[in-house]
Protein backbone atom coordinates (compact mmCIF):
# COMPACT_ATOMS: atom_id res chain seq x y z
CA UNK A 1 0.00 0.00 0.00
CA UNK A 2 1.25 3.29 -1.10
CA UNK A 3 0.53 6.59 1.51
CA UNK A 4 2.25 8.94 -1.02
CA UNK A 5 -0.41 11.41 -0.23
CA UNK A 6 -1.04 10.98 3.78
CA UNK A 7 -0.28 13.81 5.97
CA UNK A 8 3.42 13.34 7.69
CA UNK A 9 3.00 13.08 11.32
CA UNK A 10 6.34 13.05 12.27
CA UNK A 11 9.73 13.55 11.33
CA UNK A 12 12.92 13.56 12.26
CA UNK A 13 16.18 14.84 10.59
CA UNK A 14 19.89 13.73 11.62
CA UNK A 15 18.91 13.79 15.36
CA UNK A 16 21.83 12.81 17.71
CA UNK A 17 21.79 12.37 20.86
CA UNK A 18 24.50 12.11 24.13
CA UNK A 19 24.57 10.81 27.17
CA UNK A 20 27.98 11.34 29.23
CA UNK A 21 29.57 12.49 26.25
CA UNK A 22 28.73 8.67 24.81
CA UNK A 23 26.68 9.22 21.46
CA UNK A 24 23.90 6.99 22.10
CA UNK A 25 22.03 7.66 18.26
CA UNK A 26 23.71 9.30 15.83
CA UNK A 27 22.20 11.10 12.83
CA UNK A 28 19.19 9.30 12.77
CA UNK A 29 16.35 10.46 10.56
CA UNK A 30 12.80 9.39 9.73
CA UNK A 31 9.25 10.42 8.42
CA UNK A 32 6.14 8.41 9.41
CA UNK A 33 2.84 8.92 7.69
CA UNK A 34 -0.40 8.64 8.32
CA UNK A 35 -1.60 4.91 8.05
CA UNK A 36 2.13 4.13 8.01
CA UNK A 37 3.84 1.18 9.97
CA UNK A 38 7.64 2.22 10.31
CA UNK A 39 9.55 -0.25 12.25
CA UNK A 40 12.72 0.04 14.25
CA UNK A 41 14.95 -2.73 14.44
CA UNK A 42 18.42 -3.78 16.21
CA UNK A 43 20.30 -5.24 18.11
CA UNK A 44 20.17 -4.50 22.19
CA UNK A 45 21.49 -1.11 22.91
CA UNK A 46 21.48 -0.39 19.27
CA UNK A 47 19.15 2.79 20.01
CA UNK A 48 15.66 2.13 19.08
CA UNK A 49 13.83 3.00 22.79
CA UNK A 50 16.10 6.21 22.62
CA UNK A 51 15.15 6.92 18.91
CA UNK A 52 11.42 6.20 20.02
CA UNK A 53 11.73 9.04 23.22
CA UNK A 54 13.62 11.56 20.89
CA UNK A 55 10.78 11.34 18.32
CA UNK A 56 8.19 11.66 21.80
CA UNK A 57 10.06 14.66 22.68
CA UNK A 58 10.81 12.97 26.30
CA UNK A 59 14.85 13.76 25.20
CA UNK A 60 15.08 17.22 24.44
CA UNK A 61 18.70 18.04 24.68
CA UNK A 62 19.24 16.54 21.05
CA UNK A 63 21.47 18.30 17.70
CA UNK A 64 18.95 18.01 14.96
CA UNK A 65 15.64 18.36 14.69
CA UNK A 66 12.31 16.68 15.55
CA UNK A 67 8.72 18.08 14.25
CA UNK A 68 5.51 16.24 15.50
CA UNK A 69 2.59 17.32 13.55
CA UNK A 70 0.01 16.20 15.44
CA UNK A 71 -1.23 16.24 19.30
CA UNK A 72 -2.94 13.08 19.57
CA UNK A 73 -0.16 10.78 20.02
CA UNK A 74 -0.54 7.28 22.37
CA UNK A 75 2.62 6.21 23.34
CA UNK A 76 3.71 2.07 24.85
CA UNK A 77 6.62 2.32 26.77
CA UNK A 78 9.15 -0.72 26.70
CA UNK A 79 8.59 -0.37 30.85
CA UNK A 80 6.06 1.46 33.39
CA UNK A 81 6.30 0.21 36.65
CA UNK A 82 3.71 1.75 39.00
CA UNK A 83 4.48 1.79 42.70
CA UNK A 84 2.69 0.12 45.48
CA UNK A 85 1.72 3.56 47.40
CA UNK A 86 -0.08 4.29 43.97
CA UNK A 87 -3.75 2.30 44.60
CA UNK A 88 -4.60 2.41 40.71
CA UNK A 89 -6.64 0.63 38.78
CA UNK A 90 -7.32 -0.26 35.31
CA UNK A 91 -10.23 2.09 34.89
CA UNK A 92 -8.06 4.84 36.07
CA UNK A 93 -4.94 4.04 34.13
CA UNK A 94 -7.17 3.93 31.27
CA UNK A 95 -8.04 7.88 31.12
CA UNK A 96 -4.29 8.53 32.28
CA UNK A 97 -3.57 11.27 29.75
CA UNK A 98 -7.40 11.94 28.42
CA UNK A 99 -11.32 12.26 29.54
CA UNK A 100 -12.67 9.10 28.27
CA UNK A 101 -16.64 7.93 28.55
CA UNK A 102 -16.48 4.33 29.63
CA UNK A 103 -18.09 2.72 26.68
CA UNK A 104 -14.47 3.98 25.03
CA UNK A 105 -12.61 2.02 27.77
CA UNK A 106 -14.70 -1.28 27.26
CA UNK A 107 -14.37 -1.51 23.46
CA UNK A 108 -10.30 -0.55 24.01
CA UNK A 109 -9.78 -3.51 26.69
CA UNK A 110 -12.24 -5.62 24.96
CA UNK A 111 -9.92 -5.01 21.34
CA UNK A 112 -6.82 -6.09 23.67
CA UNK A 113 -8.82 -8.85 25.56
CA UNK A 114 -8.65 -7.83 28.96
CA UNK A 115 -11.89 -5.93 29.57
CA UNK A 116 -12.60 -8.50 32.33
CA UNK A 117 -9.87 -6.63 34.37
CA UNK A 118 -11.18 -3.36 33.95
CA UNK A 119 -11.37 -3.70 37.88
CA UNK A 120 -8.37 -4.71 38.65
CA UNK A 121 -5.37 -3.05 40.70
CA UNK A 122 -2.34 -2.43 38.11
CA UNK A 123 -0.49 -4.04 40.60
CA UNK A 124 -2.09 -7.26 40.40
CA UNK A 125 -1.57 -7.78 36.88
CA UNK A 126 0.66 -10.58 34.89
CA UNK A 127 3.51 -9.09 32.63
CA UNK A 128 1.17 -9.89 29.82
CA UNK A 129 -1.58 -8.33 31.18
CA UNK A 130 -0.35 -5.26 31.76
CA UNK A 131 1.17 -4.78 28.42
CA UNK A 132 -2.65 -5.45 26.90
CA UNK A 133 -3.48 -3.24 29.11
CA UNK A 134 -1.05 -0.55 27.71
CA UNK A 135 -1.74 -1.15 24.34
CA UNK A 136 -5.54 -0.77 25.23
CA UNK A 137 -4.93 2.36 26.73
CA UNK A 138 -3.06 4.26 23.76
CA UNK A 139 -5.41 2.67 21.61
CA UNK A 140 -8.72 4.22 23.34
CA UNK A 141 -7.93 8.08 22.68
CA UNK A 142 -8.15 7.34 18.63
CA UNK A 143 -4.22 8.63 18.73
CA UNK A 144 -3.26 9.87 15.06
CA UNK A 145 0.66 8.49 15.86
CA UNK A 146 1.16 5.31 18.18
CA UNK A 147 4.77 4.67 19.18
CA UNK A 148 4.97 1.11 20.32
CA UNK A 149 8.18 0.38 22.04
CA UNK A 150 7.82 -3.64 22.07
CA UNK A 151 4.51 -3.85 22.77
CA UNK A 152 4.42 -7.38 23.30
CA UNK A 153 6.79 -8.28 25.71
CA UNK A 154 5.87 -11.29 27.93
CA UNK A 155 2.47 -11.80 26.15
CA UNK A 156 1.90 -15.37 25.10
CA UNK A 157 2.62 -16.41 21.76
CA UNK A 158 -1.41 -16.65 20.51
CA UNK A 159 -1.99 -13.34 22.12
CA UNK A 160 1.16 -12.16 20.58
CA UNK A 161 -0.03 -12.89 17.05
CA UNK A 162 -3.23 -11.89 17.89
CA UNK A 163 -2.12 -8.46 19.14
CA UNK A 164 -0.03 -7.58 15.92
CA UNK A 165 -2.76 -8.77 14.04
CA UNK A 166 -4.88 -5.77 16.30
CA UNK A 167 -2.22 -2.96 15.65
CA UNK A 168 -2.20 -3.49 11.77
CA UNK A 169 -6.18 -3.13 11.99
CA UNK A 170 -6.01 -0.17 14.05
CA UNK A 171 -3.90 1.59 11.75
CA UNK A 172 -5.98 1.03 8.78
CA UNK A 173 -8.95 1.38 10.77
CA UNK A 174 -8.24 4.95 12.68
CA UNK A 175 -5.59 5.60 9.67
CA UNK A 176 -2.68 6.29 12.26
CA UNK A 177 0.81 6.29 11.78
CA UNK A 178 2.29 3.70 13.72
CA UNK A 179 6.25 3.92 14.80
CA UNK A 180 6.88 0.31 16.31
CA UNK A 181 9.83 -1.19 18.08
CA UNK A 182 10.03 -5.10 18.03
CA UNK A 183 12.51 -7.92 17.97
CA UNK A 184 10.31 -10.23 16.29
CA UNK A 185 11.58 -10.05 12.95
CA UNK A 186 9.10 -12.21 11.44
CA UNK A 187 6.52 -9.01 12.20
CA UNK A 188 8.24 -7.04 11.26
CA UNK A 189 9.01 -8.36 7.84
CA UNK A 190 5.47 -9.08 7.13
CA UNK A 191 3.35 -6.87 8.79
CA UNK A 192 5.76 -3.48 7.96
CA UNK A 193 5.47 -0.71 5.45
CA UNK A 194 9.27 0.76 6.09
CA UNK A 195 12.07 -0.61 8.31
CA UNK A 196 14.77 1.08 9.98
CA UNK A 197 17.80 -0.89 11.12
CA UNK A 198 19.64 0.71 13.63
CA UNK A 199 22.97 0.13 15.04
CA UNK A 200 23.49 3.45 16.57
CA UNK A 201 22.99 4.96 13.48
CA UNK A 202 20.87 4.08 10.98
CA UNK A 203 22.66 0.95 9.21
CA UNK A 204 19.98 0.05 6.05
CA UNK A 205 16.55 1.03 5.47
CA UNK A 206 13.66 0.77 3.47
CA UNK A 207 11.29 -1.50 2.24
CA UNK A 208 11.55 -5.07 4.22
CA UNK A 209 12.03 -7.16 1.18
CA UNK A 210 15.33 -4.39 0.39
CA UNK A 211 16.38 -4.15 3.64
CA UNK A 212 16.70 -8.18 4.66
CA UNK A 213 18.89 -8.29 1.27
CA UNK A 214 21.19 -5.83 2.80
CA UNK A 215 24.85 -6.71 3.47
CA UNK A 216 24.57 -4.98 6.58
CA UNK A 217 21.34 -6.22 7.52
CA UNK A 218 22.93 -9.87 7.28
CA UNK A 219 26.00 -8.53 9.32
CA UNK A 220 23.46 -7.38 12.12
CA UNK A 221 21.51 -10.09 12.49
CA UNK A 222 22.90 -13.18 10.76
CA UNK A 223 22.19 -14.83 7.09
CA UNK A 224 19.28 -16.77 8.85
CA UNK A 225 17.64 -13.57 9.71
CA UNK A 226 17.31 -12.80 5.40
CA UNK A 227 15.51 -15.97 5.27
CA UNK A 228 12.58 -14.72 6.96
CA UNK A 229 10.39 -13.13 4.70
CA UNK A 230 10.79 -16.68 2.02
CA UNK A 231 8.93 -18.08 5.49
CA UNK A 232 6.75 -15.39 6.20
CA UNK A 233 5.77 -12.84 3.17
CA UNK A 234 4.36 -15.44 0.93
CA UNK A 235 1.79 -13.32 -0.86
CA UNK A 236 4.31 -10.86 -1.69
CA UNK A 237 5.94 -10.58 -5.05
CA UNK A 238 9.35 -12.66 -4.71
CA UNK A 239 10.22 -16.24 -5.76
CA UNK A 240 12.15 -18.20 -4.23
CA UNK A 241 15.71 -19.36 -5.43
CA UNK A 242 16.83 -22.97 -4.89
CA UNK A 243 19.68 -22.19 -2.35
CA UNK A 244 16.43 -20.43 -0.27
CA UNK A 245 17.22 -16.65 -1.34
CA UNK A 246 15.01 -14.33 -2.72
CA UNK A 247 14.46 -13.12 -6.03
CA UNK A 248 11.92 -10.73 -6.04
CA UNK A 249 10.00 -10.05 -9.31
CA UNK A 250 10.19 -6.94 -10.91
CA UNK B 1 -18.06 25.92 76.32
CA UNK B 2 -14.52 26.56 74.86
CA UNK B 3 -12.23 29.30 74.90
CA UNK B 4 -11.60 31.31 71.78
CA UNK B 5 -7.99 30.39 71.44
CA UNK B 6 -9.48 26.84 71.17
CA UNK B 7 -12.29 27.62 68.57
CA UNK B 8 -9.86 29.09 66.34
CA UNK B 9 -7.56 26.58 66.92
CA UNK B 10 -9.54 23.76 65.53
CA UNK B 11 -10.65 25.71 62.86
CA UNK B 12 -7.01 26.55 61.85
CA UNK B 13 -6.69 22.44 61.97
CA UNK B 14 -9.46 21.58 60.09
CA UNK B 15 -8.58 23.78 57.48
CA UNK B 16 -4.99 22.45 57.65
CA UNK B 17 -6.12 18.95 56.96
CA UNK B 18 -8.51 19.52 54.21
CA UNK B 19 -5.31 20.42 52.49
CA UNK B 20 -2.79 18.32 53.43
CA UNK B 21 -4.89 15.17 52.85
CA UNK B 22 -4.76 14.96 49.12
CA UNK B 23 -1.42 16.72 49.22
CA UNK B 24 -0.14 14.17 51.22
CA UNK B 25 -0.78 11.40 48.94
CA UNK B 26 0.76 13.13 46.20
CA UNK B 27 3.57 13.38 48.52
CA UNK B 28 3.69 9.46 49.47
CA UNK B 29 2.96 8.58 45.63
CA UNK B 30 5.94 10.81 44.28
CA UNK B 31 8.19 9.52 47.26
CA UNK B 32 8.96 13.43 48.67
CA UNK B 33 8.44 12.73 52.35
CA UNK B 34 12.17 13.52 52.79
CA UNK B 35 11.80 16.51 50.29
CA UNK B 36 8.79 18.33 52.16
CA UNK B 37 10.68 17.73 55.25
CA UNK B 38 13.51 19.68 53.95
CA UNK B 39 11.31 22.48 53.13
CA UNK B 40 9.58 22.17 56.96
CA UNK B 41 13.01 22.58 58.78
CA UNK B 42 14.07 25.82 56.01
CA UNK B 43 10.65 27.07 57.21
CA UNK B 44 12.78 28.32 61.03
CA UNK B 45 14.86 30.64 58.61
CA UNK B 46 11.78 32.03 57.40
CA UNK B 47 10.39 32.65 60.58
CA UNK B 48 13.89 34.07 61.83
CA UNK B 49 13.76 36.03 58.99
CA UNK B 50 9.57 37.14 59.30
CA UNK B 51 10.59 38.59 62.89
CA UNK B 52 13.74 39.90 61.65
CA UNK B 53 11.93 42.16 59.05
CA UNK B 54 8.56 42.51 60.94
CA UNK B 55 7.01 40.63 57.42
CA UNK B 56 3.94 38.16 57.77
CA UNK B 57 5.24 35.17 59.02
CA UNK B 58 3.71 32.64 56.29
CA UNK B 59 4.91 34.85 53.45
CA UNK B 60 8.06 34.77 54.61
CA UNK B 61 8.46 31.10 55.13
CA UNK B 62 7.01 30.53 51.81
CA UNK B 63 9.40 32.61 50.04
CA UNK B 64 12.01 30.49 51.91
CA UNK B 65 11.15 27.42 50.72
CA UNK B 66 10.42 28.33 47.85
CA UNK B 67 14.32 29.65 47.35
CA UNK B 68 15.20 26.32 48.93
CA UNK B 69 13.41 24.44 46.13
CA UNK B 70 15.15 26.35 43.44
CA UNK B 71 18.22 26.13 45.33
CA UNK B 72 17.82 22.15 45.37
CA UNK B 73 17.21 21.84 41.60
CA UNK B 74 20.10 24.07 40.71
CA UNK B 75 22.43 21.72 43.12
CA UNK B 76 20.64 18.59 41.61
CA UNK B 77 22.29 19.79 38.06
CA UNK B 78 25.60 21.08 39.17
CA UNK B 79 27.07 18.19 41.82
CA UNK B 80 27.04 14.44 41.47
CA UNK B 81 26.11 14.08 45.02
CA UNK B 82 22.75 11.49 45.46
CA UNK B 83 19.39 13.37 46.65
CA UNK B 84 19.09 12.23 49.86
CA UNK B 85 22.52 13.53 50.61
CA UNK B 86 21.55 16.98 49.09
CA UNK B 87 18.11 17.39 51.11
CA UNK B 88 19.71 16.37 54.18
CA UNK B 89 22.47 18.93 53.88
CA UNK B 90 19.94 21.91 52.64
CA UNK B 91 17.23 20.73 55.32
CA UNK B 92 19.66 21.28 58.72
CA UNK B 93 21.90 23.72 57.37
CA UNK B 94 19.05 26.33 56.84
CA UNK B 95 17.66 24.82 60.37
CA UNK B 96 21.15 25.60 61.90
CA UNK B 97 21.19 29.01 60.57
CA UNK B 98 17.48 29.66 61.59
CA UNK B 99 18.61 28.41 65.05
CA UNK B 100 21.93 30.52 65.15
CA UNK B 101 20.06 33.89 63.82
CA UNK B 102 17.08 33.25 66.64
CA UNK B 103 19.99 33.46 69.10
CA UNK B 104 20.83 37.26 67.65
CA UNK B 105 17.42 38.32 67.91
CA UNK B 106 17.78 38.73 71.90
CA UNK B 107 15.17 41.72 71.75
CA UNK B 108 12.67 39.60 71.07
CA UNK B 109 10.76 37.32 73.21
CA UNK B 110 10.57 34.07 71.39
CA UNK B 111 8.78 30.50 72.13
CA UNK B 112 11.13 28.33 69.85
CA UNK B 113 9.08 25.01 70.94
CA UNK B 114 6.00 26.27 70.06
CA UNK B 115 7.66 26.77 66.52
CA UNK B 116 9.26 23.22 66.15
CA UNK B 117 6.13 21.32 67.86
CA UNK B 118 2.51 24.21 67.29
CA UNK B 119 0.98 25.81 69.95
CA UNK B 120 -2.38 26.03 69.80
CA UNK B 121 -2.45 29.39 72.06
CA UNK B 122 -0.38 31.31 69.22
CA UNK B 123 -3.33 31.06 66.62
CA UNK B 124 -4.78 34.49 65.81
CA UNK B 125 -7.76 35.45 63.40
CA UNK B 126 -5.02 37.00 60.93
CA UNK B 127 -3.62 33.00 60.70
CA UNK B 128 -7.25 31.67 60.41
CA UNK B 129 -7.56 34.07 56.98
CA UNK B 130 -4.65 33.36 55.92
CA UNK B 131 -4.71 29.35 56.58
CA UNK B 132 -8.17 29.31 54.65
CA UNK B 133 -7.25 31.53 51.66
CA UNK B 134 -4.04 30.32 51.19
CA UNK B 135 -5.07 26.62 51.62
CA UNK B 136 -8.56 27.16 49.85
CA UNK B 137 -6.01 29.12 46.54
CA UNK B 138 -4.01 25.60 47.38
CA UNK B 139 -6.78 22.93 46.84
CA UNK B 140 -8.45 24.78 43.80
CA UNK B 141 -4.96 25.05 41.83
CA UNK B 142 -4.29 21.31 43.08
CA UNK B 143 -7.70 20.46 41.54
CA UNK B 144 -7.07 22.17 38.34
CA UNK B 145 -3.78 20.91 37.70
CA UNK B 146 -4.80 17.24 39.35
CA UNK B 147 -4.86 15.41 35.48
CA UNK B 148 -1.80 16.11 34.06
CA UNK B 149 -0.20 16.04 37.85
CA UNK B 150 -1.34 12.57 38.29
CA UNK B 151 -0.45 11.82 34.63
CA UNK B 152 3.09 12.74 35.53
CA UNK B 153 2.62 10.99 38.88
CA UNK B 154 2.07 7.56 37.21
CA UNK B 155 4.62 7.66 34.53
CA UNK B 156 6.89 11.02 33.53
CA UNK B 157 7.55 9.58 30.16
CA UNK B 158 4.35 8.64 29.11
CA UNK B 159 2.97 12.30 30.22
CA UNK B 160 5.55 13.95 28.48
CA UNK B 161 4.84 11.98 25.22
CA UNK B 162 1.18 12.33 25.03
CA UNK B 163 1.69 16.27 25.99
CA UNK B 164 0.99 16.49 29.67
CA UNK B 165 3.99 19.27 30.18
CA UNK B 166 5.23 17.22 33.33
CA UNK B 167 8.12 19.54 34.14
CA UNK B 168 5.67 22.49 34.68
CA UNK B 169 3.25 20.72 36.80
CA UNK B 170 5.73 19.47 38.80
CA UNK B 171 7.18 22.60 39.67
CA UNK B 172 3.24 24.04 40.33
CA UNK B 173 3.46 20.85 42.95
CA UNK B 174 6.68 22.01 44.99
CA UNK B 175 5.17 25.40 45.26
CA UNK B 176 1.87 23.74 46.66
CA UNK B 177 3.94 21.86 49.10
CA UNK B 178 5.77 25.14 50.11
CA UNK B 179 2.74 26.94 50.71
CA UNK B 180 1.12 24.35 52.80
CA UNK B 181 3.74 24.72 55.20
CA UNK B 182 4.04 28.40 55.47
CA UNK B 183 0.33 28.13 56.69
CA UNK B 184 0.35 25.12 58.50
CA UNK B 185 3.76 25.88 61.20
CA UNK B 186 1.63 27.75 63.89
CA UNK B 187 -0.43 24.52 64.43
CA UNK B 188 1.69 21.59 63.55
CA UNK B 189 4.99 22.84 63.89
CA UNK B 190 7.85 22.73 61.67
CA UNK B 191 9.03 19.49 62.87
CA UNK B 192 5.75 17.73 62.60
CA UNK B 193 4.29 18.86 59.62
CA UNK B 194 5.78 16.22 56.92
CA UNK B 195 4.13 13.71 59.56
CA UNK B 196 0.55 15.34 59.03
CA UNK B 197 1.14 14.77 55.16
CA UNK B 198 2.56 11.38 55.30
CA UNK B 199 0.56 9.83 58.11
CA UNK B 200 -2.44 10.12 57.06
CA UNK B 201 -1.93 9.72 53.16
CA UNK B 202 0.27 6.20 54.41
CA UNK B 203 -2.97 4.92 56.91
CA UNK B 204 -5.65 5.93 53.81
CA UNK B 205 -3.49 3.69 51.35
CA UNK B 206 -4.13 0.99 53.60
CA UNK B 207 -7.89 0.85 52.81
CA UNK B 208 -8.50 2.19 49.17
CA UNK B 209 -7.84 0.78 46.05
CA UNK B 210 -7.98 4.08 43.98
CA UNK B 211 -7.02 7.18 43.96
CA UNK B 212 -9.81 9.52 44.56
CA UNK B 213 -10.98 7.18 47.49
CA UNK B 214 -7.30 7.15 48.85
CA UNK B 215 -7.67 11.23 48.81
CA UNK B 216 -10.78 11.13 50.88
CA UNK B 217 -9.20 8.93 53.00
CA UNK B 218 -6.44 10.68 53.75
CA UNK B 219 -8.52 13.81 54.34
CA UNK B 220 -10.71 12.14 56.81
CA UNK B 221 -7.70 10.82 58.76
CA UNK B 222 -6.15 14.04 58.67
CA UNK B 223 -9.39 15.72 60.02
CA UNK B 224 -9.75 13.15 62.87
CA UNK B 225 -6.14 13.34 63.70
CA UNK B 226 -6.38 17.21 64.38
CA UNK B 227 -9.65 16.61 66.31
CA UNK B 228 -8.35 14.38 68.58
CA UNK B 229 -4.87 15.60 68.78
CA UNK B 230 -6.14 19.02 70.09
CA UNK B 231 -8.97 18.00 72.08
CA UNK B 232 -5.75 15.86 74.19
CA UNK B 233 -4.06 18.98 73.98
CA UNK B 234 -6.44 21.24 75.49
CA UNK B 235 -6.98 18.03 78.27
CA UNK B 236 -3.47 17.40 78.98
CA UNK B 237 -1.69 20.53 78.13
CA UNK B 238 0.76 18.53 75.38
CA UNK B 239 2.13 20.66 72.22
CA UNK B 240 -0.64 20.49 69.52
CA UNK B 241 1.35 19.00 67.33
CA UNK B 242 2.90 15.74 68.64
CA UNK B 243 -0.82 15.30 69.69
CA UNK B 244 -1.79 15.53 66.49
CA UNK B 245 0.47 13.12 65.31
CA UNK B 246 0.39 10.86 67.71
CA UNK B 247 -3.65 10.54 67.16
CA UNK B 248 -2.02 9.69 63.35
CA UNK B 249 -0.02 7.36 64.60
CA UNK B 250 -3.05 5.58 66.16
CA UNK B 251 -5.36 5.34 63.11
CA UNK B 252 -2.57 4.40 61.18
CA UNK B 253 -1.91 1.11 63.43
CA UNK B 254 -5.61 0.49 63.12
CA UNK B 255 -5.62 0.53 59.74
CA UNK B 256 -2.61 -2.10 59.88
CA UNK B 257 -5.36 -4.43 61.74
CA UNK B 258 -7.92 -4.10 58.78
CA UNK B 259 -5.18 -4.08 55.95
CA UNK B 260 -3.62 -7.34 57.26
CA UNK B 261 -7.30 -8.83 57.32
CA UNK B 262 -7.90 -7.58 54.32
CA UNK B 263 -4.73 -9.54 52.83
CA UNK B 264 -5.55 -12.86 54.19
CA UNK B 265 -9.10 -12.85 53.24
CA UNK B 266 -7.33 -12.48 49.59
CA UNK B 267 -5.48 -15.51 50.23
Amino acid sequence: MENKNEKILLKVENASYYLNDKALIKEVSLEIKQGEIVTLIGPNGSGKSTTAKIALGIYKKIEGRVRRFTERIGYVPQKVSVDWTLPIRVIDFMSLTENLKNDQINVALNLTGVDHLKNKSLSNLSGGEFQRVLIARAIAKKPELLVLDEPVQGVDFKGEIALYELIKKISDKLNCGILLISHDLHVVMSATDFVICLNGHVCCSGKPHTVVKDEKYKELFGDRASNILSLYEHEHDHSHSADGSIDPKK
Amino acid sequence: MFDDFFIRALIAGIGISLVTGPLGCFVVWRRLSFFAGTLAHSALLGVTMALFFEINIAFSVFIISAVLAILLLQLQKKTKLPNDALLGLLAHASLAVGLVVIGFLTSIRFDVMGLLFGDILAVNQNDLLVIWLGGGLILIILKLIWKPLFASTVNYELSEAEGMKPDKFNAIFTILTAALIAISIKIVGLLLITGMLIIPAATARNVSNNPKQMVIFSVTFGLISVLVGLFTSLKVNSASGPSIITAALFLFILSLIKFKKKSELKQ
